[in-house]
């Protein structure tokens, strides 16, 4: 940042309230290192640009979720004559899946401090038991969705159970996408280390992956937990 | 400029990274472990709650979404890293803009469909009017 | 082998559209050929299709509205015409064709004209007002505008295979289920609409992170034009509504595809909540049009006034206001299907409420022009154009925002007369206002004044020739999309309404001819300085068109008006700033990912359309096996030397240089 001068000293504390206009008086706007957000700093550093452009596609995937929760809550009694979640649900298969997808963040989180610590022994098993019982929670799903469709409780039997095959299905289809991108990056961090771009993108599927389990929280507590008590 | 070490801005932080503090390897497992823990209660809570008379009948699902939030919130702090701290502010206000629009969603298309649910005609009266 | 596609999806046995795609794949055709034989393929794909550079992306995208809201127009004026023949008679186009009509004429300009228009103006001046180099995420910009390009795409292949939706451009169920609509058309829209959906929310979610992630230094909030405002509270609508858009899409593709019950008449279906849910994202998305298009305006009337935005801060809160209440509103669409009066009070006067933001921003304009120094350039006169205009339609709107007076009013020509009056008034005027002005920025000459002006005053008159009489139709009771009618009391107001859309195609050929006189002109049209109307804010420091780069050194932004600031104390001291010290410069290299992915979307779109399984398979591996491959790319970047750098700026700096001596006061360029 050629432009900036060395301005040295006492800087004001860069969050108090009507900073700008204090800012002016004291000729500021000299391009401060610090990036607060403020701009001061000029643009802000690729890890933290990558890192919030990610977090808002999270939250515009949770906006996403939200429409379906909002379907699946107007549906909830819309049964048609067919099965409730009461009839349907198999709540040891749904608490296994639950505990799979938490321990799975876990590991997530796990691996990413030995990133962190560029460990790729680490990493990669981190990665790997995240990737298995992410594999896990896929397979136990599976087997629920299949088991409603034997009995004739499948998607196409009543609005009820459209919209829970669609907002279940919907984070299943995450977590899929989610196992494909963490194959990936194995891949990638065996091959080209802990580069900055793989490390910006590693933070970013730790972030997804998290994500995915918030979804599941909100979804078996209304989906499962609530939908159970009708 | 992508395979250097990436700069770090001392008053931002991306989210998800760790760098609010300076933490140490077991300092970065131990936030893991706790959030871990804390999370595998709440979820035990949520279907104890469910299935024993522990809370009163028509308040379980009240309790449920209580405990539903808690447990984001530790997902939120203990494995996310969004902190109240000034370098998380734009993460803060960007999940505030988030929660807000779900919330104007999921409440705005449930009174929406509930008033007009409510205002439907029953449907013994409707195959009435067809015969 | 190729699913439901046979060679009857060709409209053999109708003129229309058979002549029409003829027309237009002959077109098509012509100009392939033109471009392979001059040579100028490589040139396209190395500079333009490849491209990473917001200033490309925005030219390309602004091309795409250009070309869409001119298919749009032909649509509107088939429909005009077919009106105005169709009294006690048939007409020209048989109903199912009107249906599929005006369902195109809906999606195609506000989905692939006016978004696209809006997203490219965005996309070549955000970065530059911004003082920064590129958007956050340069391919993904490439990406979102090919994926653009691939509903745009779709939808216009349906005129020639197959057909198009029937049932409005809104596609409300049951009609569209697959009961009542069960050939490709219904399938055409949600393919395109939800491949270009992905395009859009990464667009919003580009913008949002590069306005407040990646800003000039000292450019702090506050500092920012309001351009750049406007575009933050757009993106940000973007990005809360654009994922509403695709799950709904997405349950009505389910229940068309898979057998699903969302929306369906049988198995507890609930039709209202498709309603419901695709209007909290259709409302949010005609503020996303209407956003940017008030920052548009407060640019050129700040600029052409001659002086600074009245009252910046209260334009800054106004937008914001408006851009949280537009999630407040979405009822105000159904009111008359079906809810309390309690919902639709709640919801009446939170519509009204929001055009008090609007009023703020219109009294800030009007403020601003007061004691100006005005000049009646084209884009000044599409924006006192767009004052009045806008103002009329909002109006309009505030008295459809009472539930007993829209119950008389929802679906006349009265509703359709309002959306066109704001969106024509406030979204067309602007696109074209914000092209006329930063046009010589793009490309380096500027458009022909006198042209343009004709343009503009045949819009402005055909615009109320043909819509104030179909206000008063509406309120005569006419209903929208009427492929033939039989009550007197309508015909002389249709009739003037076809004599407007005639008014407007002189409007649309005079457009095209400042094009083309604009280019044959360039060079006594030149803009040699880089700032040919006086700017204030920070593009106009750069050259035109700019150097890859943007900015030889990112400016040190230390007041409102930066680049207004800089001017001013050059023309005082007569002394050109001193030369900055020219460091290397790291630019994103080029990237072929956002056509490919594209490319196979556009298979994948068109398989799903006509059920081809197989290809779909393919479709979506290949697209896959795309993110991998340019995940494993190890060269993201190329560096321009400080030399090129220096001589590029140094060029600048002398046309800057040559432009103060000619001019020892403050005073508009020649």
């Amino acid at each position: 940042m050629s432009t900036t001068d060395a301005f040295v000293g006492h800087a004001p504390d860069p969050y108090r309230i009507g900073r700008s206009r204090d800012w002016v008086s004291t000729g500021g706007g000299r391009g401060f290192a610090h990036a607060t957000g403020h701009g001061e700093g000029g643009p802000a550093s690729k890890r933290v640009i990558v890192g919030y452009g990610f977090w808002i596609f999270l939250l515009s995937d949770i906006v996403m979720f939200s429409a379906f929760f909002a379907a699946h809550a107007v549906l909830q009694t819309a049964t048609a004559g067919g099965p409730s979640g009461r009839d349907l649900f198999n709540w040891w298969s749904i608490a296994i899946q639950t505990g799979c997808l938490l321990a799975s963040s876990f590991t997530c989180g796990l691996s990413a401090v030995a990133t962190e610590a560029r460990s790729q022994i680490w990493t990669q098993v981190g990665l790997l038991v995240t990737g298995l019982l992410g594999l896990a929670f896929l397979v136990l799903e599976g087997r629920d969705f299949a088991g409603m469709v034997m009995q004739g409780a499948g998607p196409q039997r009543s609005a009820f159970l459209s919209s829970l095959f669609a907002v279940v299905g919907l984070h299943g289809l995450h977590v899929t996408a989610g196992l494909l991108w963490l194959g990936t990056m194995m891949a990638q961090v065996f091959v080209k280390g802990f580069r900055a771009d793989i490390m910006r993108r590693l933070v970013c599927f730790n972030l997804f992956w998290h994500a995915l389990d918030i979804i599941w929280v909100a979804l078996f507590t209304v989906v499962y937990l609530i939908g159970e008590g009708r | 400029m992508s395979h250097e070490v990436d700069r770090r801005d001392p008053g931002d932080v991306g989210p998800g990274f760790m760098d609010a503090a300076e933490v140490t390897i077991r300092e970065g497992i131990a936030r893991y472990v706790i959030g871990f823990v804390l999370a595998s209660a709440l979820t035990v809570a949520s279907f104890y709650v469910l299935y024993t008379s522990l809370i009163w009948g028509p308040g379980i699902p009240v309790a449920l979404v209580v405990l539903a939030i808690a447990q984001i919130g530790v997902h939120l702090v203990f494995f996310l890293h969004i902190t109240t701290a000034p370098d998380n502010t734009n993460n803060v206000l960007a999940l505030a803009f988030g929660v807000l629009i779900v919330a104007l969603v999921i409440v705005g298309s449930l009174w929406i469909m509930d008033n007009l649910n409510d205002r439907l005609m029953p449907l013994d009266q409707m195959l009435q009017m067809q015969r | 082998m190729f699913g439901k596609l046979t060679w009857d999806a060709i409209p053999w046995s109708q003129p229309i559209p058979l002549v029409a795609g003829a027309v237009v794949i002959l077109a098509v055709l012509a100009v392939l050929a033109w471009v392979v034989i001059k040579g100028y393929l490589p040139y396209l794909w190395r500079e333009w299709i490849t491209s990473v550079d917001h200033k490309r992306i925005g030219v390309m995208y602004v091309l795409l509205g250009a070309l869409m809201l001119l298919r749009g127009f032909i649509d509107a004026i088939m429909m005009r015409s077919q009106q105005a023949v169709a009294f006690h008679a048939a007409g020209y186009l048989p109903p199912e064709h009107y249906d599929q009509i005006f369902s195109a004429h809906g999606t195609i300009m506000i989905l692939f004209g006016a978004m696209p228009f809006m997203i490219g103006l965005m996309n070549f001046a955000v970065p530059l007002q911004l003082g920064v180099r590129d958007v956050a995420f340069p391919t993904l910009n490439s990406t979102s505008f090919w994926l653009t390009a691939t509903g745009a795409l779709l939808v216009n292949l349906s005129l020639v295979i197959g057909e198009f939706a029937r049932t409005g451009w809104l596609v409300y169920p049951p009609l569209s289920e697959l009961a009542y609509s069960p050939s490709v058309g219904v399938d055409y829209y949600l393919w395109a609409l939800l491949i270009s959906g992905v395009g859009t929310l990464m667009t919003g979610i580009n913008f949002v992170t590069t306005i407040l992630k990646i800003r000039a230094p000292g450019m702090s909030y506050l500092r920012m034009t309001i351009f750049c405002w406007t575009a933050l509270a757009a993106n940000l609508l973007i990005v809360a509504a654009f994922p509403i858009l695709t799950a709904t899409l997405g349950m009505l593709a389910l229940d068309r595809y898979l057998g699903f019950h969302f929306f369906t008449n049988e198995a507890g279906g609930n039709m209202m909540m498709f309603i419901n849910l695709i209007w909290v994202w259709g409302h949010p998305e005609v503020y996303i049009l209407v956003l940017p298009a008030f920052g548009i305006f407060s640019e050129v009337i700040s600029t052409f006034s001659s002086k600074p935005l009245f009252n910046y801060r209260s334009m800054v809160a106004a937008t914001l206001f408006i851009c949280l209440v537009s999630y407040l509103v979405w009822l105000h669409h159904f009111f008359t299907m079906g809810a309390g009066a309690d919902v639709n009070t709640f919801f009446g006067i939170s519509t009204s409420i929001i055009a008090v933001g609007t009023g703020v921003k219109v009294y800030n304009w009007m403020f601003t022009m007061y004691g100006g120094r005005i000049r009646f350039t084209t884009p000044m006169l599409w924006s006192i154009g767009f004052l009045v205009t806008f103002t009329i339609g909002g109006m309009t709107g505030v008295l459809l925002a009472v539930p007993p007076a829209d119950f008389l009013l929802h679906n006349s020509l009265f509703l359709v007369a309002h959306f066109h009056n704001v969106i024509i008034g406030g979204v067309v005027f602007a696109a074209f206002a914000g092209l006329t002005y930063w046009f010589p920025k793009a490309f380096g000459f500027r458009l022909h004044e006198g042209w343009g002006k004709a343009a503009f005053w045949l819009s402005l008159l055909g615009f109320y020739v043909v819509f104030v009489p179909l206000y008063i139709a509406g309120l005569l009771g006419m209903t929208r999309r009427l492929q033939h009618y039989d009550v007197a009391a309508w015909r002389p107001w249709v009739l003037i309404a076809g004599i407007g859309i005639l008014i407007m195609m002189a409007a649309a050929a005079c457009q095209v001819a400042q094009l083309v006189v604009s280019i044959r002109q360039r060079n006594e049209l030149r803009d040699e300085t880089g700032d040919p109307w006086d700017g204030r804010s920070l593009e106009w420091a750069t050259p035109s068109p700019p150097p890859a780069f943007n900015f030889a050194v990112l400016p040190n932004v230390q007041g409102a008006e930066p680049y207004w600031e800089i001017k001013q104390r050059a023309i005082e001291t007569q002394e050109m700033p001193a030369e900055p010290h020219y460091e290397p410069i790291e630019m994103p290299t080029n990237s072929p990912t956002g056509f490919i992915t594209a490319f196979f979307s556009t298979i994948t779109g068109f398989a799903l359309i006509w059920h081809i399984w197989w290809l779909v398979a393919l479709g979506i591996i290949a697209a896959y096996a795309v993110f991998v491959w340019f995940a494993w790319r190890d060269v993201v970047e190329y560096s321009i030397p400080a030399e090129e750098v220096a001589r590029i700026d140094r060029a600048r700096r002398q046309a800057r240089a040559q432009w103060l001596a000619q001019h020892a006061r403050a005073g508009v360029p020649a």
